[in-house]
């Protein structure tokens, strides 16, 4: 039984391992890509890691790119965990950076040290708002989730550009009639402090903390043992006297509300004000979408999301380098990210595989203790047929 | 060795199959050690063993689904290689495998068809394959429509389409896992028929089952496996059932005793005229009326998918009434929560553990708290107190039994015996006053079996109600003190465990209500 533990930590090890070969191996079929471009794979990966660890300032631009995927991936390992998936990280994230500056536009004068936790704490009730809509749609009229947050996105895009190129909208574009979409810079007291001279910010670190308190939060409490349990089986939750609509409100609740709090940060952290190009992606950078595959990267971990977040972080400053130093078209960055998420998703079949195939040896194992032996087939044990 | 005839089915016999020293190894496993086993054309050789003695892991092997380590498998005497199951149907083995390997939106010929090449090439060859069907189901008495889809089928006709399905592929040797499981006593009659007609026409059939009856009354020989080691090989004539239970436990078996029902019989659990609808919204349940005493096994015996199910759930608040009263100890609850019916001490074993009764993700540790995570001392203001929930679990596994590696083992990769074990230490340590109880040793060894019984007699001496749903008819007749039967959602009749017989509750599980009235 020990030699079994033992072999399954091993086991699990590998398990863990599993999304870094997958990234290796996209990155094998990516070098094949560079070729046929004419490009040489070495340089092109050197200038890569070189734009993302590089230097100080590179290492810094890599942590701030990944502070949004860490949030956004938090409330994914909720969300997914909860058994509900959650599309509309884009659209929490801009509404809760639209409250969050609102806030800050509005009272330009108060002090740093109130607004910046209140501008943070309104982003998380924004996002939460827009992620509790399509989660009490789902509980208590059955709307298939991946759909109303998607459309929620929607909705989120054209308020953004609706509210930043009229009611909120830069004064002094205004007056020079500008079309561009943004607000006024907002007060540089209310600026996130750096961490060290470099682009780096505190939201980093109230990443890192939150995925501790995300870990907390699943494994430790009451909310969190409900949240898993309707999302691994909603009968024996309901049969335990657990409200499963309750919970599913707020798997998706809380989901949105650290992608509204992904939104404030990056406002306060990086941009200091909002500003977009009129699509999702202009403000968000894709942040909501990149941070699904950080957390599925992270196998739906907290803390296996911040290494997770960190190195598609990388993945995203490094390539910009790796445009400049070799030439190739923005695409070919935009295909090798593609690639690194098709790997690790495809990645987790075989984690799959390996767990079921763990499973069997266990149970075999386990009839070894004798008398009485049991069941070594899980069929027997589901049910009717 | 006689002369090789053709069978019915117009395929070639296996005059005999043997198995020489076959071992089979898994991680940290011997799951099969050197074992010998044999069967010949003509005969039935029951192969007997508790869950994980190894009978799944040799007729794996024979079917070509696992390669053995060692040993040698012989067809008439020739040394074989079965690759995999495509390879044995080739050589004239089939298997029925305990759940059906049906597609329900299919029909019969469509099921049988599968997998099968066309002689029309891309086309599909349905008119003859059914001509076929009724061919072969003229020549074994298998009644079966070709052109019926299977989802409308009860579990019977849907063996005997996987009966033909094997015959269809020219199985010559026939591998029958549990097959009886599922099947009413009178199906189960109606099956050995068509058994001892396979066997006359010159077919080799190996039969597992756990029901030792059966073995008694359908097989030539017996071979008893335990630990992955073959116990022995016996001819059925002259073997009893107590010896082959010991054989396959290992020990001798301890008898179930009931003993007097308790004086003060007060009444904990009432229905009256209860009333509800299926999934499909079908009634399922018809003015369903008995009551359970403190102290009391009621047993519900009855043909699966009449209505027990829905009664379970009505009981413990997971289903609507649609019409009539559940009383809890004299307080009408009819409507409410699970979790206001846990609050009146109502305790529940659900029929499908791995759906209603376990998180199989969730570690054993959160099992155990799965009815009581939000209370103290598990949880306080909100948060997990791991120590509090190790130390009651640490207490029930101990109390209980259960073999696991530790609390934090996921409770997916326990066997069917603990997890079972799991549920009842969750609901029985609960001291509840009214039990619901289904279907509790379905798909358990004999071990496990036993050790139900034994934990919810020992209910009954606490002074538990409890309601005892199951299709094994054998363990209504044993542990009840009253039995109910209930048929197409209606409650047959209510008959005392002294005064019932099983060809008695037979026909009311039948639906043939006249000889209740008695």
């Amino acid at each position: 039984m020990e030699k079994w533990r033992q072999s399954e930590t091993v086991s699990r090890l590998l398990d863990a391992m599993l999304p870094v070969y997958a990234t290796l191996a996209a990155l094998g079929v990516g070098a094949v890509m560079l070729l046929l471009l004419g490009a040489n794979p070495l340089e092109a990966f050197g200038a890569l890691l070189e734009g993302a660890f590089g230097s100080t300032n590179a290492l810094a631009d890599t942590v701030v790119k990944a502070t949004p995927l860490l949030l956004i991936g938090l409330g994914i390992c909720i969300s997914f965990r909860g058994n509900v998936i959650n599309i509309g990280g884009e659209g929490q994230m801009i509404v809760g950076a639209l409250t969050a500056t609102a806030l800050g536009l509005a009272f330009p004068e108060s002090p740093g040290i109130v607004m910046i936790p209140l501008a943070m704490i309104l982003g998380f009730l924004g996002g939460a708002l827009w992620g509790g809509i399509p989660g009490a749609l789902k509980a208590y009229f059955n709307v298939n989730e991946i759909l109303s947050t998607i459309m929620m996105n929607a909705i989120a895009v054209q308020l953004m550009n609706f509210l930043l190129s009229g009611p909120m909208i830069d004064p002094i574009q205004a007056a020079r009639d500008s079309q561009i979409p943004q607000t006024a810079r907002l007060a540089a007291q209310f600026d996130l402090p750096r961490l060290i001279p470099t682009r780096l910010h505190l939201g980093a670190l109230i990443a890192v903390v939150l995925a501790v308190a995300v870990y907390f939060l699943l494994w430790r409490t009451t909310l969190g043992y409900r949240i898993r349990a309707v999302g691994q089986n909603p009968h024996a939750s309901r049969y335990a006297g657990i409200d499963v609509k309750r919970q599913i409100v707020f798997a998706l609740l809380l989901s949105g509300a650290f992608a509204g709090l992904a939104g404030a940060v990056q406002v306060f952290g990086v941009n200091h004000r909002m500003i977009t190009d009129g699509s999702a992606t202009g403000f968000t950078g894709s942040a909501g979408f990149n941070g699904i595959v950080a957390a599925l990267f992270g196998q739906l971990h907290p803390l296996g999301t911040i290494p997770a977040s960190f190195l598609f972080g990388a993945l995203l400053v490094g390539a910009n380098k790796l445009q400049r130093v070799v030439q190739v078209p923005s695409a070919v960055i935009i295909a090798l990210n593609g690639l690194v998420v098709v790997f690790v998703v495809s990645s987790e079949i075989f984690r799959r595989r390996r767990e079921q195939k763990r499973l069997t040896d266990a149970m075999i194992s386990q009839s070894e203790d004798g008398p009485p032996p049991d069941i070594p087939a899980p069929a027997n044990v589901e049910g009717t047929p | 060795m006689t002369e090789k005839k053709t069978l019915p089915s117009g395929h070639s016999q296996i005059l005999q199959m043997e198995m020489h020293g076959i071992t089979k190894r898994f991680p940290g496993v011997v799951a099969n050690f050197k074992v010998d086993f044999d069967v010949r054309a003509g005969e039935v050789h029951a192969l007997l063993g508790e869950n994980g003695a190894g009978k799944s892991t040799l007729m794996k092997v024979l079917y070509g689904m696992y390669q053995p380590d060692e040993g040698q498998i012989k067809l008439d005497g020739t040394p074989v290689t079965i690759h995999s199951p495509v390879d044995s149907i080739k050589q004239g083995i089939g298997m029925i495998h305990q759940h059906f390997m049906l597609v329900e939106s299919l029909t019969v010929a469509e099921n049988v068809a599968l997998g099968m090449p066309s002689t029309r090439g891309p086309l599909t060859d349905l008119k003859k394959v059914s001509a076929r069907i009724y061919e072969l189901a003229e020549i074994y008495g298998l009644r079966v429509d070709p052109d019926a889809y299977v989802w409308q089928l009860a579990v019977g006709q849907q063996q005997r389409v996987e009966i033909i399905k094997a015959l269809y592929r020219g199985a010559a040797l026939l591998i029958l896992d549990e097959p009886t499981a599922v099947l009413t006593p009178q199906e189960v009659d109606e099956f050995f028929v068509t058994m001892r007609q396979m066997v006359t026409d010159g077919h080799a059939l190996i039969f597992i089952s756990h029901k030792l009856h059966e073995v008694l009354d359908i097989s030539n020989r017996v071979s008893v496996l335990r630990d992955g080691e073959m116990i022995g090989t016996i001819p059925t004539q002259g073997a009893t059932k107590t010896q082959l239970a010991e054989m396959m436990v290992g020990r001798p078996l301890g008898e179930i005793k009931i003993r007097q029902q308790s004086k003060t019989s007060q009444t904990r659990l009432v229905l009256q005229d209860v009333c509800s609808q299926s999934d499909r919204g079908t009634p399922a349940l018809k003015n369903v009326s008995f009551e359970v005493c403190a102290g009391e096994i009621l047993g519900v015996a009855g043909v699966s998918g009449n209505g027990q199910k829905e009664l379970a759930e009505v009981i413990t608040g997971m289903r609507p009434v649609t019409s009539g009263k559940i009383i809890l100890d004299t307080q009408d609850v009819t409507g409410k929560s699970p979790k206001v019916l846990m609050g009146r001490s109502l305790s529940y074993i659900p029929e499908e553990r791995m759906r209603d009764g376990m998180i199989k993700e969730f570690t054993v540790a959160e099992n155990l708290i799965l009815r009581e995570h939000d209370q103290m001392p598990f949880s306080r203001r909100g948060f997990l107190d791991l120590k509090a929930i190790s130390e009651h679990s640490e207490g029930l596994i101990q109390d209980y039994n259960v073999k696991t590696p530790s609390l934090e083992t996921t409770v997916k990769s326990l066997s069917g015996g603990n997890i079972q074990k799991l549920v009842l230490a969750r609901e029985i340590s609960r001291r509840p006053h009214t039990l619901i109880a289904a279907q509790p040793t379905r798909g358990l060894d004999i071990g496990a079996t036993e050790y139900v019984h034994h934990r919810l007699l020992e209910q009954r001496e606490a002074g538990t109600a409890t309601l005892l749903i199951s299709e094994d008819l054998d363990e209504i007749m044993a542990l009840s003190d009253r039995i109910a039967v209930i048929f197409e959602g209606e409650i047959m009749g209510v008959v005392p465990r002294d005064q019932a017989t099983a060809e008695q509750i037979g026909l009311l599980m039948a639906g043939v209500a006249e000889t209740a009235a008695k």
